[in-house]
């Protein structure tokens, strides 16, 4: 047994050893005639290997879909029940598209909600952040009530919130009455607001959709500056302090060029986060989407992906799907145009 | 600006409550537009001490003079002080010119006034022509040239250094500190310096403090601490090779180790730690003679290690004294032996 272990394994040093002189042999053959390129084929072959698993993946639930969502939207007549579509049309789906009233209602929607919620965050978080930093007792303890919104399901907090905010009075399917926020309205003597029930406005029920998104977004952005001012090294308030900076300076100065990596990192991925809001808006206001006004009139809340969703909801009908891929396109073309420009801009303004 | 400290103390107290008295009792006088080295073992409350005259730790005692201005509780930024920290603490993402320049940003200066102080102080420490780089893109003795600046373009009444040296390599820290004895000569400011090298603190101090755990040893010109150190911790800590350590007594004013009379002293009949210093040893063809264990030569001098009096002794004699069959003879030089109290380590004269 013994024997035939170590000939298996003199055997196999010697075809190890015949192989490498072999190799040795085709390169120096290859390299004497310029032809080396022919050697690397094995490392790419590797890597690729290596790479396959995650390949296979991206390619299967990324790469296709975009592709495939990208071809759609240049079909017309397309019906995904039956897989069939008449022809193509150049740019016909995203025409009808960016005329439909409720996409530029969509496209609004999601604007105010980027624009407003996340500079809100970034700067709630930064003021927690630095408040966080500097309390010492209970610090942990603080650190988890407001790292709570992160690991809380998205309509669970959705849903807290539309309590919060709901109703305008007392009536048979809402015995309880006024949520939170009316009751602490009436408390100071105000007159209950419909947030986002019946006969609420649009900036009323936005500005739900905004607080949420505010709050919920805060948590991971707090613990992210929170990491990041921690790693700035104490010498350098000292050093202010001795140059004569106040606070707020060395805060302006110091702290937020020193995290700017973080709250540029943060900016990025909030806004494009931002950009896909649609499950707050399903929590708050419902599926429909909007809230009724009258006998026909209605509040369009729908951000741009509720906008994709409804159309993939009716697609069954021709076109339908065709219209959600090209939205979805536009959206990726939307999200794109801001992250290159943020690149940009961070290229001169972040300290790494 | 004299800086006087007056029995300063400051207590740390950790977790379990347990007290360390990083500085104790410590009253100094810091004469004006001198270059002081604070020298000291590590931990032995000399970055406290300078970090309290900063201002930037509370003293758990005693009171801090600028000339006749009590600042004990004054807030750092009004002491008009500048710091150069150990690893100068040099803004990153700010070039140059802006780190310079941000002390000026907090005063009321107007900023092309601003601007002329830091070319000023940019040519002062000779870094004219760096001032747009980012500290990442200098070297070492660079970046302790721009904390220097830093530190002095708000013209401070003090200049404070923590460990000044300690992050650069043998030549540069040769070359840094004669820059620094340049730039406190040129400018006149009153300089604390902090090192726990004693060579460093030698070479440029007009005066030096040591210190041992919190504790003041002596405050002395460098040369006359070492040439009259006033306990055995000063001795020891001074020199290198450091100073030899025996056990004598003094006969008659005799000073006597072993068999061997090595001085004279007016010192009382007693026995006493004696302290020589290796290079206070001399060729004496009338001398005692001693059997060396291990010669080296390094150069000029001799470094000869031998038994004397029961303990190992070194001795730095010069390369050409005579060595004869293995044996040398030595005396020690005229008023070169420190005698120390047996139990207080203090010196006796």
């Amino acid at each position: 047994m013994k024997k035939a272990k170590a000939w298996l394994k003199n055997a196999m040093w010697s075809i190890r050893n015949r192989l490498t002189a072999i190799s040795n042999q085709i390169d120096a053959y290859l390299s004497r005639h310029r032809l080396q390129f022919i050697v690397r084929w094995p490392q790419w072959l590797k890597a690729i290997f290596y790479l396959l698993p995650a390949l296979t993946l991206l390619g299967i639930f990324t790469f296709y879909p975009i592709i495939n969502s990208f071809m759609i939207s240049f079909m017309s007549g397309y019906n995904i029940q039956t897989n069939e579509f008449d022809g193509y049309t150049f740019l016909g789906n995203y025409i009808t598209v960016l005329r439909h009233v409720n996409f530029k209602q969509a496209v609004l929607n999601t604007g105010i909600i980027v624009f407003i919620s996340v500079p809100i965050t970034i700067l709630i978080g930064l003021m927690i952040a630095v408040a966080l930093n500097a309390i010492k007792p209970l610090r942990g303890f603080y650190q988890s009530i407001f790292f709570l919104p992160y690991v809380t399901n998205t309509i669970a907090i959705g849903l807290v919130f539309a309590y919060i905010f709901s109703g305008n009075s007392t009536t048979i399917q809402n015995p309880a009455g006024l949520g939170l926020a009316n009751q602490i309205i009436s408390w100071f003597g105000g007159q209950p607001i419909a947030w986002v029930a019946k006969g609420a406005t649009y900036w009323s029920a936005m500005s739900v959709i905004l607080l949420y998104s505010v709050w919920n977004g805060l948590a991971f952005k707090i613990i992210v500056f929170l990491a990041g001012i921690q790693g700035i090294d104490k010498q350098y308030y000292q050093a202010a302090q001795i140059d004569g900076a106040s606070k707020a300076k060395a805060f302006s100065r110091i702290t937020v060029p020193l995290i700017s990596p973080m709250i540029f990192y943060i900016l990025i991925t909030s806004v494009i986060g931002s950009f896909k809001t649609y499950s707050s808006v399903v929590a708050i206001i419902g599926v429909e989407g909007q809230i009724p006004t009258g006998a026909t009139g209605s509040i369009n809340l729908k951000t741009i992906v509720f906008y994709i969703y409804d159309y993939i909801g009716r697609a069954g009908q021709n076109d339908m799907m065709s219209y959600a891929a090209a939205a979805s396109i536009i959206l990726f073309g939307i999200i794109l145009v801001f992250t290159v420009a943020q690149l940009q801009v961070g290229k001169r303004r972040v300290h790494y | 600006m004299e800086i006087r400290l007056e029995q300063l103390t400051k207590v740390f107290t950790d977790k379990t409550g347990k007290e360390t008295r990083a500085v104790d009792d410590l009253s100094i006088t810091i004469p004006s537009g001198k270059l002081v080295g604070l020298l000291g073992p590590s931990g032995c409350g000399k970055s406290t001490t300078l970090y309290m005259i900063a201002g930037l730790l509370k003293p758990s005692g005693g009171k801090i003079y600028f000339g006749t201005d009590d600042v004990t509780r004054l807030a750092p930024e009004k002491r008009g002080i500048g710091l150069v920290f150990q690893n100068y603490a040099l803004y990153p993402h700010m070039t140059v010119r802006q780190n310079i320049l941000f002390p000026l940003e907090n005063l009321d200066i107007k900023r092309d006034d601003a601007m002329v102080l830091v070319e000023d102080m940019a040519r002062l420490v000779n870094i004219y022509d760096q001032l747009d780089k980012k500290p990442s893109q200098l070297s070492g003795g660079q970046q302790q040239r721009v904390a220097i600046a830093r530190a002095l373009v708000k013209k401070p009444r003090v200049l404070l250094l923590d460990e000044p040296l300690s992050n650069l390599d043998a030549r540069l820290r040769l070359q840094t500190r004669e820059e620094i004895k340049r730039i406190q000569r040129e400018t006149g400011i009153t300089t604390i310096f902090v090192t726990h090298d004693q060579e460093e603190a030698m070479s440029i101090s007009d005066q030096m403090v040591v210190l041992d755990y919190g504790v003041k040893q002596q405050m002395d010109a460098p040369q006359t601490m070492y040439n009259r150190p006033d306990n055995l911790f000063v001795a020891k800590f001074l020199g290198n090779p450091p100073i030899n350590i025996l056990d004598g007594n003094v006969v008659n004013g005799s000073v006597v180790i072993g068999d061997h009379v090595v001085g004279k002293t007016n010192a009382t009949d007693n026995a006493y730690t004696i302290g020589i210093r290796p290079e206070d040893f001399r060729y004496d063809p009338y001398g005692f003679v001693v059997h060396p264990e291990d010669i080296e030569h390094i150069g000029r001098d001799t470094l000869i290690k031998f038994a004397f009096g029961g303990t190992s002794v070194r001795a730095l004699i010069d390369s050409d004294s005579v060595l004869q069959n293995g044996t040398i003879r030595l005396s020690v030089k005229a008023g070169k032996v420190h005698l120390f109290d047996k139990a207080t380590g203090s010196v006796v004269l």
